[in-house]
């Protein structure tokens, strides 16, 4: 086993991470930016040091001086959590010259896996379902041709394509001229490469995602899926398993499927294969993510397997403790990712400090958290503050258990996206389980139909005035919000103070 | 005390005795069965008639917000004797008025001038967090008289950036 891991992230994973690493009797080590130094990572590590300044090009994503920090504390292996260097390639390269193993599979497989049409080849070959299109790039003479096959609408995707660059969808064949042109100029421009492929276009997908686990034995087994479609902007809002569309013998199918891309891909560790279903079940494969996933934690709840000790053990050379028969799925659980940001504004980004913070607990609640009170939520990172995760019996009575568990929920100082929640897991269409990508942009096109009520305006009147009573009768001013964010300096009169604070309103 | 505290929009008059047993609560000149008790900081809990509230205090450097449960209320507190709260509700309508940054961030530009007149909701400055532009816009018609911000500085919430008179 390790001797020590370096944790090469921040925020709720990191903290994720050094849990299972304590758990595991390993000590961890933290590395921090500029503004990280008072985050809760840096709290739950053994080992903590600083790696630059906020911009994380120049800390989270630097390579050279992540791998530096790692010789000069002893660490023996990283765990890159997800985002920042969690799929780059040259860095697990690195990490392997360096003789410092990284956990998550190798270089090659992420390369692989990482170019569209490589992938899709490679799946073609393992047999595993992919949207009906071409397999690698196309001239404009064949498109036609294979546009017809397939049947419009379809999309145009650039081969090197990602964030939607490229991108064209194609309703009617005397669209495809100038939407080839314009896709290919466009890919050119942003990749450096014109290549183009068809594929068909699903409409409102589901969007459905396997779990993979892969050791360095040649094992593969697949944990379930996770059903992903409640969505912004291709982000990922909730997330939960089982899937309400998914029954047994298409579990099975799926998992079969997901086995069989992984080990096309000589995958080793976590994986996720990310399918889309269509209106009549049938799913399609669409890529890979190489990482530990941020909804790992749905997966845990229904298998009762932890993912990171068991990606830590993988990478330690260990073979999977368990067979695929073994793998029993039990219950129901949801995720919601909790963001600092305004539900009310346009989803705007609210960072600040955080001046009052209520934990919601009790049966089937778990919470994979990266903030405190007193903390400030820095504006340069991702906004994901903490993961709220419900697990029950059935969909049901997870679902009340979310709902019961937002109600006691309580962050202060700063926006957070916690009402949104509360629409979503009342809205009559999702209890159904009809979901699909597009089900998150109609419920905020549609007007709020059953809001939080505001009957107690007068409960609130007099709660006013007992703070105000309160407050006076403590001369310090504790617990108002001006003592919270500016406190008196050593040695300044509080008159003085108080007139400042009165001056700033 | 005597208070009078805005709710959303709505007035209330507030009567608040605090006494050995508990509280002398009068509002609208109603006589209220109030029982409250500070949980934590920010955290009251109100029981009133057997019935039971937990009402949370959210005061940013700009506003202040109470919820009680999932909803939550605007308000505005007056001590009518308090020099201060005279001089704010006559200065609302008129006077000066501060443009504050509602969340730390970075200055991206100014889009007017010292001394230009604008009318409100005309935007004066922009900042930028979490890798997105804000407008922020002014709260009347009238003339900005000073800027403070400077393009390219770092802003904390609350910091004021121009003053409009």
């Amino acid at each position: 086993m390790f001797k020590k891991i370096l944790i090469a992230n921040r925020g709720e994973i990191a903290v994720r991470v050094m849990r299972a690493c304590r758990e595991l009797g390993i000590p961890s080590v933290a590395v921090y930016s500029e503004v990280d130094r008072a985050s809760l990572h840096v709290r739950h590590a053994d080992e903590a040091y600083f790696i630059g300044p906020a911009a994380a090009t120049e800390s989270y994503l630097n390579i050279e001086k992540i791998l530096q920090v790692a010789r000069r504390g002893g660490a023996d292996a990283i765990h890159p959590g997800y985002g920042f260097l969690s799929e780059n390639a040259r860095f697990a390269r690195a990490c392997q010259q360096a003789g410092i193993k990284f956990i998550g599979p190798t270089a090659e497989a992420m390369e692989l896996l990482g170019s569209k049409t490589r992938a899709r080849q490679a799946m073609e070959r393992a047999g595993v379902p992919l949207v009906p299109g071409s397999a690698r790039g196309l001239e404009f003479a064949e498109a036609a041709g294979v546009a017809k096959e397939v049947g419009y609408p379809i999309m145009l995707k650039a081969a090197a394509g990602g964030g939607g660059k490229g991108m064209r969808m194609v309703r009617a064949e005397e669209e495809l001229g100038s939407a080839f042109e314009t896709a290919r100029s466009e890919a050119e421009h942003a990749f450096g490469d014109g290549e183009l492929y068809i594929e068909k276009l699903i409409e409102n997908p589901r969007h459905i995602e396997m779990q993979v686990l892969a050791d360095e034995h040649g094992h593969t087994v697949w944990l379930g899926e996770r059903e992903c479609s409640v969505q912004r902007r291709h982000q990922k809002v909730l997330e939960e398993s089982p899937s309400p569309i998914v029954d047994a013998e298409m579990r099975r199918r799926m998992g079969e499927a997901a086995v069989k891309v992984a080990q096309a891909g000589g995958y080793t560790n976590a994986g996720t294969v990310e399918f889309l279903v269509d209106a009549n079940k049938n799913f399609y494969f669409l890529e890979v993510n190489t990482r530990l996933q941020v909804e790992h934690p749905v997966t845990e709840m229904v298998t009762g397997l932890d993912l990171v000790h068991l990606q830590i053990r993988i990478a330690a050379g260990e073979p999977l403790p368990f067979r695929q028969q073994e793998v029993q799925l039990r219950g129901h659980a949801m995720e919601c990712r909790i963001y600092a940001e305004d539900p009310d504004n346009n989803f705007f980004p609210s960072p600040g400090k955080i001046t009052l913070l209520l934990i919601p607990g009790g049966p089937g609640i778990r919470r994979d958290s990266g903030m405190y009170e007193g903390w400030s939520v820095p504006l340069e990172y991702d906004p994901l503050l903490a993961k709220l995760i419900g697990y029950g019996s059935d969909r049901r009575q997870t679902i009340m258990r979310l709902r019961r568990a937002l109600h006691e929920y309580f962050v202060g100082g700063i926006k957070t996206n916690i009402s949104l929640f509360r629409r979503i897991l009342k809205n009559p269409e999702f209890m159904a389980g009809k979901l699909d990508t597009g089900f998150l942009d109609r419920l905020l096109a549609s007007p709020e139909t059953d809001p939080v009520k505001s009957e107690h305006p007068d409960i609130a009147a007099i709660a006013a005035g007992v703070f105000a009573v309160l407050e006076q009768a403590t001369p310090t001013r504790n617990g108002s919000a001006d003592a919270q964010t500016q406190p008196a300096k050593n040695g300044a009169s509080g008159w003085k103070q108080a007139g400042r604070v009165e001056s700033l309103q | 005390m005597i208070y009078d505290v805005n709710i959303d929009g709505a007035d209330y008059r507030l009567e608040l005795v605090r006494e050995k047993a508990g509280w002398k609560c009068r509002l609208n000149g109603r006589e209220v069965a109030l029982d409250a008790v500070l949980t934590r900081a920010n955290v009251l809990s109100i029981v009133i008639g057997g019935a039971a509230y937990e009402v949370k205090r959210e005061a940013t450097p700009l506003d202040l917000h109470f919820w009680v449960g999932s909803a939550r209320y605007a308000a505005e507190v007056r001590d009518p004797r308090s020099l201060r709260s005279r001089r704010q509700a006559a200065g609302a309508a008129d006077g000066i008025r501060k443009l504050v940054a509602p969340m730390p961030g970075k200055v991206v530009r100014l889009l007017v001038q010292e001394k230009a007149a604008v009318q409100a909701g005309e935007g004066v400055v922009v900042i930028e967090a979490m890798k997105m532009q804000n407008e922020l816009k002014s709260p009347k018609k009238g003339v900005v008289q000073k800027i403070l911000a400077a393009p390219g500085a770092a802003v904390n919430a609350g910091d004021v950036l121009a003053i409009v008179e």
